[in-house]
Order: structure tokens, then sequence, then C-alpha cells
């Protein structure tokens, strides 16, 4: 199996904050990839480099075996990683399907000037950004909240739409940050269900934050721990509940 | 009655002139946060193009015409790429004074061109003399006019399918609400300012022929009407291009009506307004909706979050 994106003694620095040192892993291809370890570890600081928001101070990124050091977050998107984020970033003015278009739009071709005109052309490309669209709303079972604005929605809901625009963007990499993050139990079951759906049905290779250890025991296939910037271990999940270092950061050393 | 038929008639067509020049600022609003004061030079630069052209050069008009519209959009392409990319993530106040930068840059430039006499832009049916007008039971319709109204409904139906459905619309509205989102779903955010700017240019060139065609001509005085679209975006609330397209068509008939009743309403009021009172009419009205409706007939109120 290949890796799609590899970390090379990685570090980011803002300023006198250490956000990530020297971190090296590698995602492959097809895996369920779980990144966990105590708030400021620095678990979202390896999306945003992972999706070009931020760039390292030092060390190489690379994914499908292109350097991201020139690529833009929108070059990076259009390689095929899409994402969400922690605290839900739609776009609050439009409806949950001109969100979910918006993802869908990446495989949608043709120009200003003939969308201005709007030809027949622009129309069948419409078209199948509309069913990307709806195979998505479909799979996540959110028919009813289509026409409905982004602000009236009940944030379980605005988490499953955002997971949606992710998806119809027919990623390879899905990057998911803390998709469980306040939710209750049964909500979180679902999400849990969607993600095992996304990694088997569709094939997409899938990263992960979240704090939810029982979650991540549960589906991820590797794990990468992190602590203060620093990995402090990576393998398989089972194993990393028994890492010593592992218990230490999360309990606290007595 | 004919009167007023008359005074309708012209203020809904200044409307729709100024309508074209509004829905840039808001466009460009929309997408960027900035107010840009670069729209009405914008404006005149095109009516100068087509002038240039079509008189000095002896252009076909209609190529002329085509030629000056889309040069003003690169115009806007060339400033936004320039001037305001490398000022992306400054502060919005520095921003919009710097467009007032590029207004005066524009103007300067153009106003030596003009110089002391009124420029035509020259006409397409040289047989009716400056457009041409014809009656209906006693109001005079300026072909120029029909023109400019027709012009502008059609331009506002396209944009509204183009910003309602096309991809470039979508990601347009989703760049105005969170870049770093858009940015995460493949959207090329510069690409989306550029477009911005092309499309406000485009319009400004198309409403800078309109306020300086035919009898109007083009002085150095001309952006001054091409600056009142900004009282009608401010009335119209911002960020609302539905709020543009009123609030331009309220400014037009304002200016339209007092033009044509004037005396009357000094009657009323018991002192001379003075002449031009039409022409800073639009500002008063401003202040009036302002006061009772601070962020505009369709703009966003802002929230605080405390």
């Amino acid at each position: 199996m290949s890796n799609v994106i590899s970390f090379n003694d990685v570090s980011l620095r803002f300023g006198g904050v250490q956000a990530l040192k020297n971190v090296s892993f590698e995602i492959e291809e097809n895996s369920l990839f779980a990144i966990i370890g105590p708030n400021g570890a620095g678990k979202t600081s390896i999306l945003n480099c992972i999706n070009g928001i931020y760039k390292p101070t030092s060390g190489s990124i690379n994914i499908f075996d292109q350097d991201s050091k020139d690529l833009h977050p929108d070059n990076i998107a259009n390689l095929g990683v899409s994402r969400t984020f922690q605290n839900i970033e739609l776009f609050e003015n439009m409806t949950a399907l001109d969100n979910i278009l918006i993802g869908a739009h990446r495989h949608v071709d043709y120009g200003p000037v003939r969308s201005l005109l709007f030809s027949k052309k622009v129309r069948q490309e419409e078209e199948k950004a509309r069913k990307i669209s709806e195979d998505v709303i479909d799979f996540l079972e959110i028919e009813e909240y289509r026409y409905s604005y982004i602000l009236s929605l009940p944030y379980g809901i605005q988490k499953r739409i955002e997971l949606a625009r992710a998806l119809a963007m027919q990623p390879k990499v899905l990057l998911l940050d803390e998709p469980a993050a306040g939710m209750n139990n049964e909500e979180t079951e679902d999400i849990a269900r969607f993600i095992l759906d996304v990694h088997e049905e569709l094939g997409i290779t899938v990263v992960l934050i979240d704090h939810d250890m029982n979650m991540v025991m549960d589906i991820a296939t590797d794990v990468v721990v992190m602590d203060f910037g620093e990995k402090l271990f990576q393998g398989d999940p089972q194993e990393a509940a028994k890492n010593q270092k592992v218990i230490d950061a999360y309990l606290g050393v007595g | 009655m004919t009167v007023f038929l008359q005074a309708t008639f012209e203020g809904l067509s200044l409307g729709a002139i100024y309508s074209l020049v509004a829905i840039g600022f808001v466009l460009i609003y929309k997408a960027t946060d900035v107010l840009s004061f670069a729209q009405p030079a914008l404006a005149v630069v095109g009516a100068g193009i087509i002038s240039g052209l079509a008189v000095d050069r002896g252009v076909p008009f209609w190529l002329a015409l085509i030629i000056g519209i889309v040069f003003t959009g690169l115009i806007g392409l060339l400033v936004e790429r320039t001037f305001l990319r490398p000022m992306v993530g400054e502060p919005v106040f520095s921003v919009a004074i710097l467009t007032i930068g590029i207004d005066i840059l524009l103007r300067t430039i153009l106003n030596k061109w003009i110089g002391i006499d009124p420029r035509y832009l020259g006409d397409p049916f040289p047989s009716f003399g400056n457009f041409g007008s014809f009656d209906v039971s006693g109001v005079t319709l300026k072909y120029l006019e029909i023109a400019a109204l027709i012009t502008a409904l059609v331009l506002i139906g396209i944009l509204g399918v183009f910003f309602k459905r096309s991809k470039y619309g979508i990601a347009m509205r989703a760049t105005s609400f969170d870049q770093e989102a858009a940015l995460a779903q493949g959207i090329n955010v510069g690409r989306v300012f550029g477009l911005v700017w092309l499309i406000a240019g485009i319009l400004a060139g198309f409403s800078g022929f309109f306020i300086t065609g035919g009898f109007n001509t083009l002085t150095q005085a001309s952006f001054i009407s091409a600056l009142r679209a900004l009282p009608a975006v401010v009335i119209g609330g911002l960020d609302s291009i539905a709020g543009a397209v009123v609030g331009s068509l309220i400014i037009g008939l304002t200016q339209g009506y007092i033009a044509y009743y004037q005396l009357p309403l000094e009657s009323i009021v018991g002192f001379t307004l003075g002449s031009g009172f039409s022409l800073i009419a639009p500002y008063l009205v401003m202040f009036i909706i302002l006061l009772i409706k601070p962020d505009g007939l369709f703009g966003t109120k802002e929230v605080e979050r405390v």
C-alpha cells in the first residue's frame, strides 16, 4: 500500500509557541487514521498543515508524492483533500444545498463568460453537480434539510452538512477535525457509523481527530498520539491504550 | 400628469444607470468587505475610452462602445491585481483609503485628457441627432434613456441568475462569508476577487456610457453623477444587490421629481432651494433614511456578540 500523506520532520512555530516539533509519520492509502492527544497537543495544527492553511517552519509534507510547499489551500483541495472544521465553518448565509454544491463544483467545468449566458453546457454541468450533491445528501440522510438556511439548523445537523460538503468534493482523503465534538452519545454513534461507511463503502482515506478515545479505539486502523507538539506514539489503537507514555499524557503523571 | 410621467420616466432611467454602478459597489463590498471609491472613476474612464475611440479616432461607434466597456472591466481587473491583492488581510479602512487614491489617480489622468471643453461620445444614429427621442402623449422619451433602462434590466437579470445558479456566483457568496473555508473547498479566492472587479468594471463602463452619452457629454465633473450611486448603495444597505437597485431607483426618482417639481416645493417650504437642488436631494434622502434605518433598507443588521 502506498502513502497518501507523509510528514517528514515537520516543525511549526508561531513566535514563541512550538506547535509541532519534528513530527514524522505516514498515512497509508485506505487507512482510517486517528490523531489523538490532549488539548493544545498540535492535532489541529497537523490538519491545517495538510490542508495548506499553515506552512511548516521546517521539514516537508508530501501529499500524493507532491511537496506541498508551493501549494495553496485551494490547490490542495483540488488534489482531492477535503476537510471539516472543529468549529463548523459552513457558509451560514446560504442553504444546505448551496453549501454542498460548492463542494461538488470541484467537478464542474465551464468558464465565467458561458455562465453569464447560462448556456446548455452550464446547465448540464450544474445538473452533474446537483446529482453529486443529491447522492451525498442521500448517503448522509439529510434530505429534509436541503433548502434550510444553515443558521436555522441544529448543531448536530450542521456538523453533518459540513461532512456532506466535504464528501461532495469526492475526495481521496477526508480530514475530520473533531466530528463528534459537542455531541451526545446517540449523535456520536451516528457520526461514527457515517465515518465507517465513508471509509468502507466509498473507500476514502480518513484522517480523524477526536477526544473520544472509545470511538477512536473502535473505528481507527492507525493512531498517532500527540503531546505538546511531539509525537508520542504511532501504531495500532489497541496498543496505544496500553502504552505507558500515552497513559501518562492523558491521565497526568502523579 | 404629463409632467409627472416625464419626471418618473427620467427618474427611472437615471436610477437604472445608478444601479449599474451601485451593483459594482455592492459586489466588491460583499466579496472583499471593502467599499471601493474607485467605481465612479472607472465609469468615467470607460466613457473617456469610448469618446477617444469613437470621436477622436473615428472608430465605428458600436466597436468603440464594446472596446470601451471591455477595457474598463480589464482596468478593474488590473487595479485588483496590482493594488488590492497585496492588501488582502490588511485593515478594511486602509484598503478603502487606497481605493480613494486609485480614484484620484484615474481621474487625474483622465481630466488631463478631457481638458476644458466637453467631450462627446459619438452617436450610433447620426440621423436622429444625439440619439433622438419620440413623444408619447406629450411625454418625451429619449432613446438613450430607454436604452439605459433596457440595458440595466437585462444586466441585472443576467447577474441575478449568475449569482443564484452558477458555480462562480455561489463561490463568490461563499468567499464573501468565509475565505478560509472557501479555500478548503478548492475555491481560488484570488480568482473570485479578480472576477468581482472585472464585473464591477464592466458595469461601471456601461454606466459611464449612459451618464455621459448624448447631450450629457463627458466633462471633468461627470464623475460626480456616477458618485451618486454611493448614496444609493448606502440607502440599499451596502451588501444587498436588490437593495442597490431599489436605492438607485429612489435616488433617480428623487432627482427626477425634484428637477420638475422644485418650484411648487419651494412655495411649500417658503424659501428658495437654489439651482441644482435636485443634485443634492439624493444625499438628503440618504440622511433621512439612515436616521430611520441605520443599516439601510435591505442591509444585514450587524449583530455584536457580547
